[in-house]
């Protein structure tokens, strides 16, 4: 997919975007003047160091940042053509219960509620009006499409009665719930074990094919983007400092730091196993 | 209990004071008197002749003899039980809802205003001791307006009956309960704001946000319970200690309850109700201890066991 030979509204347009937030007394200039674009079902990463701010523009371009963080938050977001910015709270909520956009966070555990069953917790995502029986139904769907065998069981159960790699399916299975457009994946896979990480990129894999999604994975592990991902940003302290495809990356980066991240993660990078696709509750 | 009876029953041996003289009062006692009120009580056997009997006694569910009431202490505690009970409960009943609405109006507010507002005024309602607020509450709704009775729990003379009846009962409950529940309401709301707070910086929020929940969805789904828990531990654990009684309320409001009755005990030197109702109030902490953990079963999926 080339870029810029399509007349119609880029999914997701991001200008100039600056985040500061406030940490203390300090201000922390967390993305400083980013410009980026995705296009409609396409596999985007965002690759850089902790603290380069990857994270902070993932959630400002969903617009889930603490506003009591906020010190500065301009530039455009243009989802659609449009800017959610500066969008009402009931309208942005319309647009993610219509399955705009919708995100895959780092931590399983913490982002799932501790006192309600699984289950209860992807229905609630789920877009409103359906039946008891019919949004029962599509939550055991999501679990065995995010690769749960057995979803009855684990819809069942809270989220500390799963493994590591379960919770985060049912999470995935959570951001799917209202069939959004762009999936952001923060860290889809650094809190689990190696062999659970890539089964869990196969899926996020599948199911980006499946759905024709935009999936964009935002991650510093530069080998899990050459498996998945045809472009990539990459950021440090705050900027966007090289952008191109996959290959043309790997085999000349322009900046030394991405350089440098190919070389670390060569150097240590994990055999690629053909992953099994799927878990049982064991 | 068996250290809460021993701890009790020793520090009263510390305390000055003569039961026999608080019995006669201010006149002097003739020694024969004196000598047969002390063997009829046991009153001048050894320290632990006495504890031992005081234990055998209790292995047969006899707490000992009020010689100030001359009648049996647990029939006194059983009496003034039910009417400690449910001033108690009104208290808690009107003040934790008070008190959680407090909370999350509070911890949730945009406006820094509200939070300011609400932050202070718990803060001036607890520490606004209860029997001065008792009484100001006696002097406007009950001596200035008339609305409510000045105190006791029922009117001397009564022919009421049915609803009736209920009715004129509750009037003399509203200003004890409620001066109770301004004080729980207070705590709660402290506890709540606290709570709310640390809930809503969880990462599940942000995933509650993330599916277009509007934010009083997210309050009344995923912060409200999350936050109860602690509570729901804390308020447990008060009202197994509000059964002793509000002293002070029941005091100003001269509610015959358990406080009064402790009260009424020591100063008549009554020691076996002081022991008494000091047992009582530690067996219905302890009953309340395990009703909280039950509950928070309950409440806290994570809690349960063998998972």
């Amino acid at each position: 997919m080339t870029l810029g030979d399509r007349p119609a509204a880029k999914l997701l347009e991001i200008k100039n975007l600056i985040v500061h937030l406030r940490v203390g007394e300090r201000t922390l200039r967390a993305v400083d003047g980013v410009d980026l674009v995705i296009e409609r079902g396409e596999c985007v990463s965002i690759v850089g160091e902790s603290g380069s701010g990857k994270t902070t523009l993932a959630r400002a371009m969903l617009r889930l940042l603490p506003p009591v963080e906020l010190a500065e938050f301009t530039g455009e977001v243009l989802f659609d053509g449009q800017d959610i910015r500066m969008l009402p709270d009931g309208l942005l909520q319309k647009m993610r219960r219509a399955g705009t956009f919708s995100m895959v966070f780092q931590d399983p555990l913490g982002y799932l509620n501790p006192t309600q069953r699984v289950g209860a917790q992807i229905a609630e995502a789920l877009p409103p009006g359906l039946s008891i029986s019919a949004s029962r139904q599509r939550t055991l769907d999501l679990l065995r499409e995010v690769g749960l065998r057995d979803a009855e069981l684990v819809a069942r159960r809270y989220p500390h009665e799963l493994s590591g790699g379960m919770r985060q399916r049912a999470l995935i299975a959570l951001a799917l719930a209202p069939s959004p457009a762009l999936l952001v994946a923060d860290e889809p896979t650094t809190s689990l074990d190696a062999t659970v990480q890539l089964q869990v990129l196969e899926t996020l894999r599948r199911l980006h094919r499946q759905r024709d999604m935009a999936l964009v994975v935002i991650t510093h592990d530069l080998g899990l983007v050459a498996e998945l991902c045809d472009r990539v940003y990459v950021m440090r302290a705050g900027k966007v400092v090289e952008s191109a495809d996959v290959f043309t990356l790997f085999e000349s980066p322009k900046h030394p730091y991405t350089a440098r991240l190919i070389e670390l993660c060569t150097r240590g990078a994990p055999p690629v196993a053909a992953a099994a696709d799927g878990e049982a509750v064991s | 209990m068996i250290v809460v009876v021993l701890l009790v029953f020793g520090m009263l041996q510390l305390t000055p004071g003569d039961p026999v003289q608080a019995m006669v009062g201010q006149y002097p006692v003739p020694a024969e008197f004196r000598e047969a009120i002390e063997r009829h009580y046991h009153l001048n056997d050894p320290f632990l002749s006495r504890l031992w009997q005081y234990f055998a006694n209790l292995a047969h569910g006899d707490l000992g003899f009020s010689f100030q009431m001359q009648r049996p202490v647990l029939d006194l505690i059983l009496e003034r039980a039910p009417r400690t009970l449910i001033l108690a409960a009104s208290g808690f009943l009107l003040g934790i809802p008070i008190g959680m609405a407090v909370g999350v109006l509070s911890a949730t507010s945009q406006n820094r205003h509200v939070d300011r507002f609400w932050t202070t005024t718990t803060l001036v309602a607890y520490a606004v001791p209860g029997f001065w607020l008792g009484q100001l509450l006696v002097i406007f709704f009950a001596m200035q307006l008339g609305w409510f009775p000045t105190q006791g729990m029922a009117p001397l003379v009564s022919r009421a009956s049915g609803i009736g009846w209920l009715l004129e009962r509750a009037r003399y409950l509203v200003l004890p309960a409620v001066t109770y529940a301004i004080y729980e309401a207070t705590r709660v709301a402290r506890l709540m704001r606290a709570n709310v707070i640390e809930t809503l910086g969880q990462g599940y929020i942000v995933t509650a946000r993330a599916k277009g929940l509007s934010r009083a969805a997210v309050i009344r789904r995923h912060v409200l319970r999350n936050s109860s828990l602690p509570v729901v531990t804390i308020m447990g654990y008060a009202f197994g200690v509000a059964m002793g009684g509000a002293v002070l309320i029941e005091t100003v409001f001269s509610w015959p309850g358990v406080g009064l009755l402790l009260i009424e005990a020591i100063r008549a030197r009554d020691n076996q109700v002081v022991v008494g109702v000091v047992l009582f109030v530690s067996f219905a902490v302890i009953l309340m201890n395990l009703m909280v953990d039950l509950l928070y079963c309950a409440l806290d999926p994570r809690i349960r066991t063998g998972t």
